[in-house]
């Protein structure tokens, strides 16, 4: 069984079950494919729904709004974000870190880039988990603080985070629509520079580091981070199967100490925990018990 | 026992933040923030861009 298992997740070049729904998801989230050829943005009706992942608004397929650039325009406007951050909240209670992990379209990027051959680095604990902070930095500063109260010359709240780090706004956005627009690139200047600077360095840390940006950076992880404990989603290992191989803990592109604490803010619910398991120990679905509290049978690990 | 109530504490909490966020997001739909949404959304952000 053990044999099938891996064979399964290895063998065969045979695509993952995740990796297939981060494609769909991609796909279905920048499904207006006549926006690239035109470098024009859709603007139908379904734009005013916010995806539960970091997708720019400003990417000619995208299909909806980016819950973190469309947090920093209500935040702009003085008025408290009522409508987002209740998506935000509910993507965050029904799915915790699920959203990361299977249908962001910049981490399938990430994970698509670690998967080249080249030598990988772990990053030591001692900065690891200080680094692991700055997302939460990041989604306070760049996302609430400054789109709320920094003003700048012009009398505008410009959308902080959008501007100097999300790369997946230059990667999904800025990119195709310079390619597209020469009016666009005779506009593009040193703000241009840097944020292709940053997303050139998240890219190449992506094929060392898994998901660099998730880990370190992401406001968006960070927000629904805070609800992986308590999500409607859960990961779950049941003691009695677990053999202690750490094989789990091996694979897992977060470092998250699965055996400790299945479901760490960390935890992206990709998978590969419970597609490396030997016996079966891991499992994840919607359910009423919850991390850190075993019920009978089976034992959501503390 | 305790188990049993951190249990339905934690069920509770989630049941709470669950209907938190639909009151939240249907308020923002009563002040027609969805359509402030929509309305950036559809327009070229030049700061996402890196125009800006």
């Amino acid at each position: 069984m053990h044999r099938d298992r891996m064979k399964k997740e290895k063998g065969g070049g045979k695509i993952s079950f995740q990796r297939k729904v981060q494609f769909l998801s991609a796909v279905l989230l920048n499904g207006y494919a006549a926006g690239f050829a035109k470098g024009k943005l859709f603007t139908g009706k379904s734009k005013a729904f916010c995806v539960p992942v970091l997708n720019c608004y400003s990417c000619p397929g995208a299909l909806g709004a980016c819950p973190v650039g469309s947090l920093q325009a209500s935040l702009a406007g003085r008025r408290f974000p009522f409508y987002v951050l209740g998506l935000l909240m509910l993507f965050g209670v029904v799915l915790g870190r699920l959203a990361c992990g299977l249908l962001c379209p910049f981490g399938l990027v990430q994970d698509l880039l670690h998967k080249i051959p080249v030598p990988k680095w772990k990053v030591p604990g001692r900065i690891d988990r200080p680094a692991r902070s700055l997302k939460y930095v990041v989604l306070l500063v760049l996302v609430i603080f400054l789109p709320a109260f920094a003003v700048t010359k012009s009398g505008v709240n410009p959308p902080y985070f959008c501007k100097y780090l999300c790369p997946a706004g230059t990667l999904g956005g800025g990119i195709p629509l310079m390619i597209t627009d020469p009016v666009l690139r005779e506009l593009a200047g040193f703000l241009f520079d840097w944020k292709v600077l940053v997303l050139v360095l998240i890219l190449t840390s992506s094929l060392f580091i898994h998901r660099p940006f998730c880990r370190y950076l992401c406001p968006l992880g960070a927000f629904y981070s805070v609800f992986n404990r308590f999500s409607f989603y859960q990961m779950h290992l049941e003691r009695t199967k677990c053999v202690g191989c750490k094989a789990c803990e091996r694979s897992c592109p977060m470092a998250v100490e699965v055996t400790k604490n299945i479901n760490s803010p960390e935890c992206i619910r990709c998978g590969k925990c419970r597609s490396v398991c030997p016996t079966g120990a891991i499992s994840g679905g919607f359910s009423r018990n919850v991390s850190g509290i075993p019920s009978e049978g089976s034992e959501n690990m503390p | 026992m305790r188990r049993n109530k951190e249990q339905a504490a934690i069920t509770w909490l989630r049941i709470g933040a669950l209907a938190a966020a639909v009151c939240l997001a249907g308020a923002g739909l009563m002040r027609r923030e969805h359509l402030e949404v929509l309305a950036k959304a559809v327009r070229i952000c030049l700061e996402c861009i890196g125009i800006g």
